[in-house]
């Protein structure tokens, strides 16, 4: 006791340690007892917030609270016009930017009712399987080091960086690309784009391989995941999970097989899926995903086809910079378009693309002048947190970890 | 072109003048349903064998500003079993923005229908928690009718005294 007194200087509190010898840890944790999560949390990927009721370890409800990031594109947009709108969709999920600007130019021109030409096509699948190998990586990597590997997220890492340099050199920025314009790309791949991707993709089988003995041989990483977060098929429908997490848990469900857009009908790949829907299979299945986007890069290198890169329709389109500056037609079409916008006819469309996350969708309602009257973003991380309440139920508070990374939210996008 | 049809058939028979209107825009389905008859269409599209819509993808509202029905609640639906995506709008009132949920039928619009309500005002009716979901508690306008200006209302945000 002498020592005791020595570290406790509180007369009162020692006295009250001495009589109350059957106080222990257990009684301490006895009570429910209600911790806030984030949003400031590194394990969180970004500003989410989560309240939770703990008895014990186990948590009882899971309450998500969103909207710390909340930039209101969908305000932005109705006050914008069309081609002013592609800079923002980098911003919505900032892992896979690409995705973002595909799926946003296709929807227009599916208002508009044109076609970019099958090279441009073809670009725009490449970077976008790209694009979905770089979001993979970042999901992978945050996800290990979530749960304790953190030498997964280095090497994961490590093949990011190859391909932002692609994007660098095409695009002209690694992270913040806004690369699609409506009715094309912005600039064409040069052969030395090509030789870069097929340079990466040779050496990328070996960097999966590597990574996949790093983890799958880790009995701690397994042990932390198996059977958590369970989700079953019906739920994960009834709940409207998109992408990888549907898949996961067992519906075969994949926009680019079940409403190709681009030219994925032309592309030879399998959709994999897994049945436990625990957070092991999200795991895989990522894995999985990424192995098939390699297969499609392939095929899109092997069948690359020649020819323009922006759409013939000058109502439309914005006419390349030489070409404004040199040729009178060009720049009136120019002088309009700036002015007045592209003007699509009176109409609704939704159009959806599978983004790394999910179903991405954007439903614009346009009123015939140059901004939309309504867009709004279907944006498929807000969707699958929606889960986060169902699974986190029953869990242990070191699960909840787990789950989140597994179900691989980007708060960019979920709070638009 | 089958699909379309059938649908539009089969609500026809089932509900009548419930039926508002119907038009096909870039291959795309949209069906216009009364108000007050929301859920029972949902419910029969959910359930019907042939149709099967078990996926709620999207619930938003469009803010027509000037027209005397002001708002229109949009339903995005998706069938797996037919690889269909149907879309069902619904009119409603600036007067009385209410409209019943169809969080019963489909989970999923649990948390749309929050956001709707949080950017619209939008009322609905029977939903398990309706509270907002981006903006912060206590914010009394709705950010995205066409009334509220791009750039905010000046002192309708709480911020931190200055020191």
């Amino acid at each position: 006791m002498v020592q005791r007194s020595t570290i406790y200087s509180d007369e009162k509190l020692i006295k009250k340690l001495l009589e109350d010898k059957d106080l222990t840890i257990e009684d301490a944790l006895d009570n429910e007892m209600v911790i806030n999560m984030g949003p400031q949390h590194p394990a969180t990927h970004g500003v989410l917030r989560l309240v939770l009721r703990l008895d014990g370890e186990t948590v009882l409800s899971a309450l998500p609270e969103l909207g710390y990031l909340h930039r209101g594109y969908e305000k932005m947009a109705e006050d914008m016009s069309y081609i002013e709108f592609i800079p923002h969709t980098d911003r919505l999920d900032y892992t896979g930017t690409m995705c973002n600007n595909v799926a946003y130019v296709l929807a227009v021109e599916k208002l508009l009712g044109i076609e970019a030409p099958k090279r441009a096509q073809y670009i725009r699948m490449m970077i976008a399987e790209l694009s979905r190998l770089t979001a993979h990586m970042v999901a992978i990597g945050t996800y290990a080091m979530d749960v304790g590997a953190v030498t997964m997220v280095m090497w994961t890492f490590r093949e990011r960086e190859k391909i932002q340099e692609i994007f660098d050199r095409l695009a002209g920025a690694r992270f913040t690309t806004s690369y699609t314009r409506i009715g094309g790309v912005a600039s064409d791949a040069d052969s030395v784009t090509i030789k870069m991707v097929r340079d990466f993709l040779d050496q990328f089988h070996s960097a999966l391989d590597e990574m996949d003995k790093l983890l799958l041989g880790n009995k701690i990483f397994i042990d932390r995941l198996e059977g958590i977060g369970v989700l079953s098929k019906e739920d994960a429908i009834a709940l409207g999970i998109t992408g990888p997490n549907l898949r996961a848990s067992g519906v075969a469900y994949d926009i680019r097989r079940a409403k190709p857009y681009l030219f994925y009908n032309e592309m030879d790949f399998n959709i994999p899926t897994y049945t436990d829907g625990d957070c092991l299979a999200r795991y895989w299945l990522r894995g999985d995903e990424v192995r098939e986007s390699v297969k499609i890069l392939y095929q899109i290198l092997d069948k690359l086809p020649q020819g323009e890169i922006l759409a013939n329709e000058p109502k439309h389109t914005l006419a390349h910079k030489a070409e404004i500056y040199t040729k009178m037609e060009e720049l009136i079409h120019d002088f309009m378009i700036i002015n007045y916008g592209i003007n699509p006819p009176v109409g609704d469309v939704f159009f959806s693309a599978e983004n790394p996350k999910g179903e991405l969708g954007f439903y614009i309602v346009s009123n015939g002048s140059g901004h939309p009257w309504k867009m709004k973003i279907r944006s498929p991380s807000f969707c699958n947190l929606q889960s986060i309440a169902q699974l986190c139920k029953g869990a242990m508070i070191s699960d909840v970890i787990a789950i989140i990374g597994s179900l691989d939210p980007v708060m960019g996008e979920a709070d638009k | 072109m089958e699909m379309k049809e059938t649908i539009v058939e089969k609500l026809k028979k089932n509900f009548g003048d419930t039926v508002q209107d119907v038009t096909d825009f870039r291959n795309e389905l949209s069906i216009t349903i009364a108000s007050n008859k929301i859920v029972d269409v949902a419910k029969f599209l959910k359930e019907d064998p042939e149709l099967e819509f078990v996926m709620c993808k999207d619930v938003t509202a469009i803010d027509w500003a000037t027209r005397k029905n002001r708002f229109t609640v949009v339903y995005h639906v998706y069938s797996f079993k037919n690889n269909y995506f149907l879309r069902l709008k619904s009119n409603i009132v600036e007067e009385t923005p209410v409209i019943d949920s169809v969080t019963s039928i489909w989970p999923s619009a649990n948390w749309y229908e929050r956001e709707t309500f949080d950017m619209y005002g939008i009322v609905f009716n029977n939903h398990p928690d309706l509270r907002r979901m981006y903006m912060p508690e206590g914010f009394q306008y709705h950010p995205l009718r066409k009334d509220f200006p791009v750039l905010g209302i000046p002192g309708s945000l709480p911020l931190p005294e200055k020191i």
